[in-house]
C-alpha cells in the first residue's frame, strides 16, 4: 500500500491544478444525468404542485370573495326592500289619512247639503202651508167677518161682489197697518 | 517520500501530509493510480442520492405536503426563489432553475461528503470536477448572452457605457480579462481550493493527533486533546464552508446569467 501511494506521488502528479481527465468525464456525465432527471421530472413535478397550490389558495380566496359579495348584495337588497316597505307603509298611511279626511269632508258636505235641502223643503212646506192658511184664512175670515158684520149691521151682505170688495179693503188696511207697525 | 506518505512513522519529527495524499489509490482496478477513484464513485453516488431524494419527495404530490415533500419543496424553493427568482427575476428565470438547482445540490452533496466520517472526501478537492462545472456555466452564460443580444453581446460585455473614450483603452482589456478569462478560473478554483484546503486541514489535524499520541512524553500525548478540540472547531467551519461554497457557486452562476440576459442595461 505504501508502495502504491509513493509510486503515485513519484509520478509527479502533484500539481493540484492539473485535472484527471477521467474524473472530469465522470463529473460531466454525472451532472448531465442529474440535469436530465431534474429537467424531466423534478422541476415539472414541483412546479405542478406549486401551481396547483397557488390555484387552490387563489380559488378559495376568489370563492370567499364571491360569497362575501353575494352576502353583501343580499343584505343591500333586504335593506332596500325594508326601506321600500317602510316608504310604502308611510304612503299607505298618508293615503288613508287623506282618504279619511276626504270622506269626512264629503260626509260633512253631504250632511250640510242634506240639512240645507231639508231646511229648504221645510221652508217651502211652511210657505205653502202658510199660503194655504192665508188662503183659507182669507176666505174664512171673509165669511166670518161678513157674517159678523151682516149680523151687526143687520143688513145682509149677500151680494158677494160687494162683500168681497169690503173684505179686500179691510185686509189691505190691515196689511198696511201691519207694515207700518213692522216699520 | 516515505515520510510524506506515512508521517510520524519512523523519524522523530512531524511531517505533515501533503497534496499527494489526496490522490488515493483507485478502487477499480484495486490500487492502481489512474483507475476508478473514490471521487468518481462519490460523484456517481451523489447523483443517485439527489435524484432519489427529490424523486421520492416529488412523487406523491399533494396540496398539503407531508414531511418528505415539505423538505423537498423547501430545498427546491430555496434555489428557485432565493437564488433564481431574486437574482435573475423577471418572467424568464424559470428557464434557468433546473441548471441552478442541479448545480447547487450536486455541489452541496459532493462537498458535504467531506464532513461525513469514513467518506471524508469532498469530490471537488480534485480540480477536474470544478473545471467541468465552471466550464458548463461559462459556456451557458456566453450562449445566453449571444442568443439574447447577438454578436453585439461581446461589445456590451466589454465596453461599459458612460465611460470617457480616453479611458476605454484601459477599461476594455480589463473587462475582457476579468469577464472572459479570469471569471471561469476563479469560479472553478474558488470551489476547488476551499475544498482542498478543508480536506488538508482535516488530514493535518488527524495526522497531528496521531503523531502526538504516539509520543512517549505524557505532556505531548496530552497536547493531542488540544489538537482534537481545534480540529473539531475546524470541522464545524469546514461544514459551513462546504454549504457556503455550494451556495456561492450557484449564486455566481445566477449573477453571470443575469448579467448576460441584461447586458444592455449594465
Amino acid at each position: 500500500m505504501n508502495q502504491l501511494i509513493i509510486s503515485a506521488a513519484a509520478e509527479g502528479d502533484t500539481n493540484p491544478l492539473i485535472p484527471n481527465i477521467w474524473e472530469m468525464f465522470v463529473v460531466l456525465v454525472g451532472f448531465a444525468v442529474l440535469m436530465f432527471i431534474v429537467v424531466k421530472f423534478v422541476v415539472p413535478m414541483f412546479e405542478k404542485t406549486f401551481a396547483e397550490r397557488a390555484e387552490a389558495i387563489e380559488g378559495g380566496i376568489a370563492k370567499a370573495e364571491k360569497a362575501q359579495a353575494e352576502a353583501s348584495a343580499a343584505l343591500e337588497e333586504y335593506k332596500q326592500q325594508l326601506t321600500d316597505a317602510r316608504a310604502e307603509a308611510n304612503r299607505i298611511r298618508e293615503e288613508a289619512r287623506g282618504e279619511g279626511a276626504q270622506i269626512l269632508a264629503d260626509l260633512k258636505e253631504k250632511a250640510a247639503a242634506e240639512s240645507a235641502r231639508i231646511t229648504a223643503q221645510a221652508h217651502v212646506q211652511i210657505e205653502s202651508e202658510r199660503q194655504a192658511a192665508v188662503v183659507s184664512l182669507r176666505s174664512e175670515v171673509g165669511t166670518l167677518a161678513t157674517t159678523l158684520a151682516g149680523r151687526i149691521v143687520g143688513e145682509a151682505l149677500n151680494d158677494d161682489e160687494r162683500a168681497a170688495r169690503v173684505v179686500d179693503r179691510f185686509l189691505a188696511d190691515l196689511e198696511s197697518q201691519n207694515a207700518g207697525a213692522a216699520k | 517520500m516515505i515520510a510524506l506518505a506515512l508521517p510520524a512513522q519512523d523519524s522523530g519529527e512531524f511531517n505533515p501530509p501533503g497534496i499527494e495524499q489526496l490522490h488515493l489509490p483507485a478502487i477499480l482496478p484495486w490500487g492502481v493510480a489512474d483507475g476508478f477513484s473514490k471521487q468518481m464513485l462519490l460523484v456517481i453516488l451523489s447523483v443517485v442520492i439527489i435524484a432519489t431524494f427529490f424523486l421520492l419527495a416529488a412523487r406523491k404530490q399533494q396540496l398539503v405536503p407531508g414531511k418528505l415533500q415539505f423538505a423537498g419543496e423547501m430545498a427546491y424553493g430555496f434555489v428557485r426563489n432565493s437564488i433564481a427568482k431574486d437574482i435573475i427575476g423577471g418572467k424568464d428565470f424559470m428557464k434557468y432553475v433546473p441548471l441552478l438547482f442541479s448545480l447547487f445540490f450536486f455541489i452541496l452533496v459532493n462537498n458535504i461528503y467531506g464532513a461525513i466520517p469514513v467518506i471524508q472526501l469532498p469530490s471537488f478537492s480534485h480540480v477536474g470536477g470544478a473545471y467541468v462545472l465552471a466550464g458548463i456555466v461559462y459556456v451557458t452564460w456566453i450562449a445566453i448572452g449571444v442568443k439574447k443580444n447577438g454578436i453585439k453581446y461581446f461589445k456590451l460585455a466589454t465596453v461599459p457605457s458612460g465611460v470617457p473614450f480616453y479611458i476605454l483603452p484601459i477599461v476594455i482589456p480589463i473587462e475582457i480579462i476579468s469577464n472572459f478569462l479570469v471569471r471561469p478560473v476563479t469560479h472553478s478554483l474558488r470551489l476547488f481550493a476551499t475544498m482542498l484546503a478543508g480536506h488538508l486541514i482535516v488530514m493535518i489535524a488527524g495526522s497531528g493527533i496521531e503523531f502526538l499520541v504516539m509520543q512517549e512524553n505524557v505532556l505531548l500525548k496530552g497536547a493531542s486533546v488540544l489538537v482534537l478540540g481545534g480540529s473539531l472547531a475546524m470541522y464545524m467551519l469546514e461544514a459551513l464552508i462546504m454549504a457556503l461554497q455550494a451556495y456561492v457557486f450557484t449564486l455566481l452562476t445566477a449573477i453571470y446569467i443575469e448579467g448576460a440576459l441584461h447586458a444592455d442595461s449594465h
